[in-house]
């Protein structure tokens, strides 16, 4: 990084690209990989969503991984953000519930409510 | 590849597959064939979609359709209907139950509500492995700044404006820390961070690092433009694999994007950092056995002065700050020392984060604002105390720590209201204790830990906490003595006063606050040879209740030992001897006959 400026410009860029996902509508979900994610399976979930978007051909989703967000007693954890709507975060994943989460979540845009971490219950 | 215009999937897990998958897809096979679909649909079976109470579940693709409790009569309209004509039979739509349920925003649930998040701002939020996504939120920016418009002494003062004390368990000013560095002479200074976490429990630093690294490799840089160090190094135990990895793809990363190395910004300024491991020694985060450890030598304390801001790593000043320190370092330079001062107690800035573990609902890593209760913690945070027992003490500070008692429930937590009770900050474990714990098998418990994880280097420390340890065991082994309380404090206050490093002076701690808020318990192990909470197994002993037991011979089944006799029909009786208290005839008794006396 030369200047000051050229960060400038990155951070835009990344927050431009960022928007634009969120234009073209495209959900994204997010696997938490800390050490006490991926020692209740993270990794395990993470495939799973790979797997899933792959059987189904799935183009238009982002996959990304992030830290732990705090809550170790719902772990495996993983947010799911579709544009305009409220992130839902799921807790106490497998693979099995991880892929029942794309097809019903991230397909057919219907929230999971039991395994729901933040639904309003 | 031969290309279908749609997928149909039929799960065909065991769930679905008992409630009729493999007719479906036989007739759906029967209704292709007859339609002549067989070329343009494709039929895949899958493994089970999780949500085997509203099987058999079919997903037609590409429309992502969502039909369940399919039956075998239901195919030939879908067929018709979906696949010829295109129209979607409603009548078998998964409908959900998502009308009646509202999603909430994270910051509505009683988790998140009474957090407020600075160091762990970007754990859970960005990939840690994408220095980009740090960059899109602010990342290095702080950097740039003191870069571009602060001295170093403005740095300084900035951090001591916020009123930041150091997270690692002492709670030192860190702008006066750099101060001190600052004004140190050297052609060559050091910052270090210390990342060895040794107690047992908590995961704070480490949630940190594997969730927002580049924000303590910025903070380093900005110490080292502030104190004039241009080498830094992350002090890290080699059991946090996850963390080193993503500490050495953000060190990658940075130094790709000139962010460490030379010349930072085109300002003239260099900085590198490099990782030393460490082999988790809980001595070793103490900060001269940890320089110790990164120099080369054994993870052995020296007394202190000279401070390491004077005498550091290689004899050169050096400051060592802990991770959670350094992560709020960026917030404070961007936001301003006003904002982050606002934040808290008098005396204590900002926020503090806590691991929350034990007998809690909600287990895991919170981060609330200084002055935050116990009560706030443990029950609109952690949800309360499991099976609804009764909350007795949370355990914080870890084996340097204290126990804080249900009276002090509505302390509002930070580093001068807790030392009022002989508790500490530490560096953010926290215990929660329920009925069912015995706070003298705690304290032993704690005790146990410091005395092995002594160095041995001075006497008080090495073998004051081993006599300590074997009066402890004593009691609760049911063979204390009156005398054994005082004898306990005696040797407390003496290895406090006379130890060389705070491992020592701070490891008489549990039982010195045990015996301040529990000492009745003490008294029972002692002079009744009872442990209140039943825990101790040398002092319990199983019986049963004659007038209760129906003589069905269940526990003497199932007792591991044969310690249960008796015959049938006729009131069993345990072998006391012959016992080992293992709790299971307890567990197995179906008229609650047995009981823990
Ligand atoms: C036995 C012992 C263990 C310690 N372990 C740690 C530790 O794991 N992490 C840490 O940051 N500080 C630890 N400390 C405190 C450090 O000595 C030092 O005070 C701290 O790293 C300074 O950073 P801070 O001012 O940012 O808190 C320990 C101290 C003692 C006496
Ligand atoms: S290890 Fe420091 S006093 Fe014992």
């Amino acid at each position: 990084m030369r200047s000051l400026e050229e960060l400038k410009a990155l951070k835009e860029k990344v927050q431009k690209a960022n928007a634009v996902r969120e234009d073209r509508g495209a959900p994204t979900v997010t696997v938490h990989m800390g050490t006490c994610g991926i020692a209740n399976g993270a990794r395990e979930v993470l495939h799973a969503v790979m797997e899933e978007i792959q059987t189904r051909n799935l183009t238009d989703v982002h996959v990304k991984q992030t830290g732990c967000p705090g809550l170790c007693h719902m772990e495996p954890l993983m947010t799911i953000t579709i544009p305009g709507q409220t992130p839902c975060l799921y807790g106490k994943l497998d693979p099995a519930k991880a892929k029942k989460v794309i097809i019903q979540h991230v397909v057919n845009n219907q929230p999971v409510v039991e395994w729901l971490v933040n639904a309003d219950k | 590849m031969e290309f279908y215009r749609s997928h149909v999937l039929v799960c065909t897990g065991t769930g679905c597959a008992s409630s009729g998958a493999p007719q479906i897809i036989e007739q759906l096979k029967k209704e292709l064939k007859d339609k002549g679909l067989e070329k343009e649909i494709k039929i895949v079976e899958t493994g089970c979609f999780g949500f085997c109470e509203t099987g058999p579940i079919m997903v037609v693709y590409p429309e992502g359709t969502f039909y369940c409790r399919v039956k075998p009569d239901d195919v030939k309209e879908i067929v018709e209907e979906h696949f010829i004509k295109g129209r979607v039979v409603k009548r078998i739509l998964y409908s959900g139950n998502t009308d009646e349920v509202k999603v909430q925003e994270f910051e509505d649930i009683d988790f998140f509500k009474y957090q407020e998040r600075i160091a762990l701002t970007n754990s859970g939020q960005i990939n840690p492995e994408d220095i980009e996504e740090y960059i899109g939120n602010d990342g290095y920016f702080a950097l740039g700044k003191v870069l571009h418009e602060m001295t170093p002494l403005e740095v300084i003062e900035e951090v001591k404006n916020a009123g930041l004390r150091g997270r690692g368990g002492a709670g030192f000013p860190t702008g006066l820390k750099w101060q001190f560095a600052y004004n140190s002479q050297g052609d060559q200074k050091y910052v270090v961070c210390n990342a060895d976490e040794g107690d047992p429990g908590a995961f704070m630093d480490r949630s940190v690092l594997e969730g927002d690294p580049h924000s303590v490799l910025e903070a380093m840089a900005i110490a080292g433009y502030a104190i004039g160090a241009n080498q830094g190094y992350v002090y890290c135990r080699a059991e946090y694999p996850i963390a080193i990895e993503r500490l050495n793809i953000a060190i990658k990363q940075a130094r790709e994007r000139g962010l460490l190395g030379k010349n930072i910004f085109g300002k003239g300024f260099d900085f590198d950092i490099e990782i030393r491991l460490g082999a988790g020694a809980f001595v070793c985060g103490e900060e001269t056995a940890l320089l110790a450890s990164i120099e080369g030598k054994r993870g052995e304390p020296r007394p202190r002065p000279p401070f390491p801001a004077v005498e550091g790593l290689w004899k050169k000043p050096t400051i060592i700050n802990n991770v959670e320190t350094l992560a709020n370092v960026r917030h404070i330079i961007l936001k301003g020392a006003e904002w982050f001062a606002s934040i808290g107690t008098e005396n204590s800035k900002g926020t503090k984060v806590f691991a929350l573990a034990g007998k809690i609902n909600n287990t895991g890593l919170i981060e609330v604002p200084m002055g935050t209760t116990l009560r706030t913690i443990i029950y609109g945070i952690g949800g309360g105390i499991p099976d609804g027992k009764a909350f007795k003490a949370a355990q914080l500070g870890g084996p340097s720590g204290a126990c804080i008692p249900a009276e002090h429930l509505d302390l509002e937590l930070d580093y001068d209201k807790l030392k009022s009770i002989g508790a500490m900050m530490g560096s953010g474990g926290m215990i929660i204790l329920d009925e069912d714990n015995c706070m003298v098998d705690v304290a032993r418990f704690f005790l146990e830990f410091t005395q092995d994880e002594s160095c041995g280097k001075c006497p008080p420390c090495r073998i004051g906490t081993k006599r300590m340890l074997e009066i402890l065991t004593k009691i609760t082994e049911g063979r204390g003595e009156p005398e054994d309380i005082e004898n306990l404090e005696t040797l407390a206050s003496t290895i406090q006063n006379t130890a060389l490093c705070a491992l020592g002076q701070t490891a008489p701690n549990p039982v010195l606050s045990t015996l301040r808020y529990f000492r009745d318990e003490y008294e029972a192990h002692i002079n009744e040879k009872r442990c209140p909470a039943g825990v101790c197994k040398s002092l319990l002993s199983f019986v049963i209740d004659a007038d209760k037991c129906r003589g069905c011979g269940l526990c003497a089944r199932h007792c591991p030992a044969d310690a249960i006799s008796g015959k049938v029909k006729e009131p069993f009786v345990i072998d006391q001897d012959k016992c080992t208290k293992c709790g299971t005839c307890m567990e197995k008794c179906k008229f609650g006959a047995i009981s823990k006396k």
